[in-house]
């Protein structure tokens, strides 16, 4: 098993507080660009939504409780932190995370294979 | 427990309050089972314990517990006028009237009661009635139309309600009951005494120990009621309210066992004598009991509904205890009213002045609470019920619970003294504890507490116990209940539409480090967008904005639960030509969408992918279509009736009328959505009157309602201001909806909005029509100003090639999501559901395996 970043996309393919999703060796991943006081963080999580069965949790609002940071889903509004991809409203639900980095101007992922 | 959740075939006879009950729960416990209900009445389940209510104005529609539509989501299937006549038991089938038959794996009675008729000779003329369906209210009501005086026989509960019923009507009414009081099974005989005093004091004539031996014509009304002894009553209609027996009709026939008095027998699993057999609610018979009550009904629904589904609930006996109002008197009974316990002893406080009677009845030592009555004054009953169900140890003096003291030497039990098993819900059996685990797990609201644990829900009673104990949660966590939009403003939604209007905010990310902290969240996110659109309407896809938006807005149409989309052009007043309805079939057609006509007189266009959404706007713009804003908290649409131009009975031209105030205010954001009407006559074929803003046409110019609301809670809108001309209604209309846009919470529809502005209508009137806030100018302005800045959204987009970049699945490929996946029905498309999804998947990759193995086949050969 080896780790190995992949470029997905560019920089500017992303949108400030906002997600856009990627196709990375047939997995849905949904990259969020929090901009918070000039801080730029990027967060990868899966695009798909456990509740709503759907690929779309990109397309949903991004916030804050207290220090983590969230993405809410489109469909049934359930509020998931994106660094660890647990869901604040039922703790039997999580998100599969990403390692994420900006390489210049590549977004990129890092895989486990 | 780990009940089977196997496909078990259940057919229910009878959809009263109790059979309802079942289907739900059972539908909650297996959401496989197969149910089929079979109901003898003309309608599904409605509420019996509100019956009285239809008197008052509440329509059968109010009074329905569930719709035809509630049934289909549920996939329960219904027969209506559907009277069960045979039961087959060795073939597991039932017969209706009718001949059809149905096979059963469990079958569960819930037939009910019908009302006792005395068998006093001329008690099934014309006029003579009972008192227990819907139907039976219709008969009431028409034959009070056509009397001066009634007659109720049987004076317990139900009889008093229905005295209440023909007072209402206006009828001279009497009550004539056999034993020495009113109510004899709750109320002792000091506490009948009073409440037959206050209800003659109401008007309703009482005659008690009067056992009537004919009904013969009368001299100077319809009937002449002759009672033994020699006395008599003249009276025009004659009530039967003495009374209810059990609806077990089937069981005699087809040899299940039953009671002496009747009563299908059941044990504790709510099984008759044949164990594929439930028998539930006032059908049932348990320990040689039926209870006549609702909660006890519901408590052998869950029962049943339980054990069919491999659980061991048992039904163990209920607490009868009943608190209601009767013609506005409080009457409560609790547990043993009568002290028939060994030793009991009592106390009482009467007076008289006021009629007020209490009693309670204790147990010998003097430690527990037995039962109580109460007359005339209600508010010890959730105190002294949780000291009786829950065992809790009396105060030293226990009079003290009955007898009148100031606020701050009374008892109180509050609701820390109640124990974490105490029943705080008796319909739905919800303890304190699961208020408690509800208020853990996140619900801050009453409203939420309510809607997941179902406290409060059935008849009602329990609403202020509820509230006490919820309340006492809160502060115990120190929660307090602030009017904070959400942890990232300390401010309500009013109070931020100043901050931003006065001081010329502009962005989220401005409001937020002035005003507030964090990144914002899924509540206070969308509030400020819908604000910042009201003051500034700038569009809602600018990249200040965009983060901001709710699901739909963000990508400017409706997301369906696939992920995929719904599009819906604007048809302003309902009017189209037929070119532009062929270019809706022909986008249709060409990208393959469901197409569905909406309750505003408009056509949704279903099942677009979000990269399909700017090609679709593409060319609906093109054909001259804008944006519906379905999406969006603003103004849907205004719907009109086709109004004078062709109607026969049109005063005036509803649909220009419509189309104008349409085009005027489309695009106003607002908390919540908005909706409008017009009709052109007073027929009122457009409904103007369930719209937030709804206009009719009269001889002299417009009628103008305003905060009425369809959906989940119906509400009529209120007549604002008659007979105005075009001008004044827009300047009426502007005024009232920049008031409600600024003044209003967020997601709170008009006519809540209406409900808790203090003061009312007449209030939103002085400030509307007088302008006793001096703002109407500005109000205007502020209108003026939206109306000046419309811009359709998506013709903005369709144009932006920065925008367009965001309708797309994936940043990095062409490729489709693969988990949306259609099939046919009625020759449309539909999203599939997961079993289809799974088996499409095995077919493709079972195709996938041939292929694969024919090329090795293939490659061997070569």
């Amino acid at each position: 098993m080896t780790n190995q970043w992949t470029t997905v996309c560019k920089i500017d393919d992303l949108v400030d507080n906002s997600g856009v999703c990627a196709l990375v060796e047939h997995n849905q991943v949904a990259l969020f660009k929090v901009v918070n006081n000039d801080n730029i963080h990027i967060f990868a999580v899966s695009n798909w939504d456990p509740v709503g069965q759907a690929n779309v949790l990109y397309r949903g609002l991004v916030g804050s409780s207290a220090e983590q940071t969230l993405v809410i889903s489109p469909l049934y509004k359930q509020r998931y932190c994106m660094s660890t991809g647990r869901c604040l409203d039922d703790e039997n639900i999580s998100l599969q995370t990403y390692e994420v980095r900006q390489e210049g101007k590549d977004v990129q992922l890092k895989l486990v294979r | 427990m780990n009940h089977p959740k196997c496909k078990t075939h259940i057919v229910v006879i009878g959809n009263g309050m109790v059979g309802h009950h079942f289907v739900e729960q059972m539908v909650e416990q297996n959401p496989l089972a197969e149910i089929t209900v079979l109901s003898a009445e003309p309608r599904l389940a409605y509420d019996r314990v509100h019956l009285s209510e239809y008197f008052t104005g509440k329509s059968a529609d109010d009074l329905a517990m569930t719709s035809p539509a509630d049934y289909e989501q549920m996939n329960v299937s219904f027969h209506l006028n559907a009277k069960v006549t045979q039961i087959d038991k060795a073939f597991k089938t039932v017969i209706t009237e009718s001949g059809e038959s149905f096979n059963y794996d469990k079958l569960v009675i819930a037939t009910g009661s019908y009302p006792f008729v005395p068998p006093i000779p001329g008690n099934d003329q014309e006029h003579c009635l009972v008192y227990r369906t819907i139907e039976d209210l219709e008969a009431i009501t028409a034959s009070a139309k056509v009397s001066k005086t009634g007659v109720v026989v049987g004076g317990g509960l139900l009889g008093l309600e229905a005295a209440n019923a023909l007072k209402q009507a206006g009828l001279e009414t009497h009550v004539v009951e056999f034993a020495p009081q009113l109510m004899a099974v709750q109320v002792d005989a000091g506490g009948g005494r009073l409440l037959k005093h206050k209800i003659e004091e109401l008007g309703v004539k009482v005659h008690t120990q009067k056992a009537t031996e004919v009904i013969e014509a009368g001299e100077n009304a319809r009937y002449k009621m002759c009672f033994k002894g020699g006395d008599f009553l003249e009276t025009d209609m004659i009530l039967f309210s003495a009374g209810i027996r059990p609806y077990d009709n089937l069981a005699r026939e087809y040899e299940l066992e039953v009671g002496e008095r009747g009563g299908i027998v059941v044990n504790n699993f709510c099984q008759t004598s044949e164990s594929d057999i439930y028998a539930i609610g006032e059908c049932a018979l348990w320990n040689n009991f039926i209870f006549g009550l609702v909660a006890p009904g519901y408590t052998m629904a869950r029962v049943a509904a339980e054990h069919i589904s491999g659980g061991d609930l048992q039904f163990t006996g209920a607490d009868m205890s009943t608190k209601l109002k009767l013609m506005g008197v409080d009457v409560g009974s609790i547990g043993d009213a009568h002290a028939k316990t060994a030793g009991a002893l009592s106390y009482v406080f009467e007076n008289q002045p006021e009629g007020v009677y209490k009693k309670i009845v204790v147990d010998a030592k003097q430690e527990k609470l037995l039962g109580a009555v109460l007359v005339g004054d209600n508010s010890d009953y959730d105190t002294l019920l949780q000291y009786a169900l829950n065992g809790i140890d009396l105060p030293e003096f226990p009079e003290s619970l009955i007898l009148p003291s100031d606020a701050s030497t009374a008892p109180a039990l509050g609701a820390d003294a109640l124990p974490l098993s105490a029943t705080i819900c008796s319909c739905h059996n919800v303890s304190k504890s699961d208020i408690i685990d509800a208020v853990t797990d996140g619900n801050c609201q009453l409203a939420d507490v309510k809607s997941c644990t179902k406290a409060s829900t059935g008849c009602g009673g329990c609403a202020a116990l509820l509230k006490n104990v919820f309340d006492a949660e809160l502060e115990k966590r120190g929660i307090e209940v602030k009017k904070d939009l959400c942890e990232h403003f300390a401010y309500s939604r009013v109070e931020l539409f100043h901050l931003i209007q006065v001081g010329r905010i502009r962005s989220f990310s401005d409001l937020i480090e002035k005003h507030g902290q964090g990144l914002g969240c899924e509540v206070c996110k969308p509030a400020v967008g819908s604000i910042l659109a009201s003051v500034w309407n700038e569009h809602v896809l600018l990249p200040d904005h965009i983060s901001l938006q709710d699901t739909n807005d963000t990508y400017l149409a409706n997301m369906q639960k696939d992920g995929t989309y719904s599009v819906v052009p604007r048809i302003a007043g309902g009017e189209i030509t037929p070119e532009k309805l062929i270019v809706l079939g022909t986008v249709a057609k060409k990208y393959n969408l469901y197409t569905k006509i909406t309750g505003g007189q408009r056509v949704d266009l279903f099942g677009a992918r979000v990269e399909q959404l700017p090609l679709i706007w593409e060319e609906l713009i093109e054909a001259g279509f804008e944006t519906g804003h379905a999406y969006a908290k603003a103004l849907r649409t205004v719907k009109s009736c086709v109004g004078s131009t062709w109607c026969r009975f049109g005063v005036q031209d509803s649909v220009t009328q419509a189309i104008d105030l349409e085009n005027r205010y489309k695009g106003l954001r607002a908390p919540h959505k908005l909706k409008m009407a017009v009709s052109g006559c007073t027929r009122e074929c457009a409904e103007a009157q369930s719209k937030d803003i709804g206009v009719i046409a009269t001889e002299n110019g417009w009628n103008l309602y305003v905060c009425g609301n369809g959906g989940m809670k119906p509400r009529h809108a209120d007549l604002f201001a008659t007979d105005l001309d075009t001008p004044t209604l827009y300047r009426y209309i502007d005024r009232v909806l920049m008031f409600y846009v600024r003044t209003a919470d967020r997601l709170q529809r008009t006519s809540v909005w209406m409900e808790n502005l203090e003061g009312g209508l007449n209030y939103l009137k002085q400030v509307v029509i007088e302008d006793s806030l001096g703002i109407c100018e500005e109000l205007e302005a502020q209108m003026q100003h939206v109306v000046d800045s419309y811009h359709c959204e998506w013709t903005s987009v369709t144009k932006n090639n920065q925008s367009r970049k965001r309708f797309r699945q994936f940043v990095n490929s062409d490729q489709q999501d693969n988990n949306i996946v259609f099939v046919e029905e009625r020759d449309q498309i539909r999203p599939a559901t997961l079993a289809e999804k799974s088996q499409i998947q095995q077919r493709d990759n079972q195709e996938l395996a041939m292929d694969i193995s024919i090329v090795e086949i293939e490659s061997d050969l070569a």
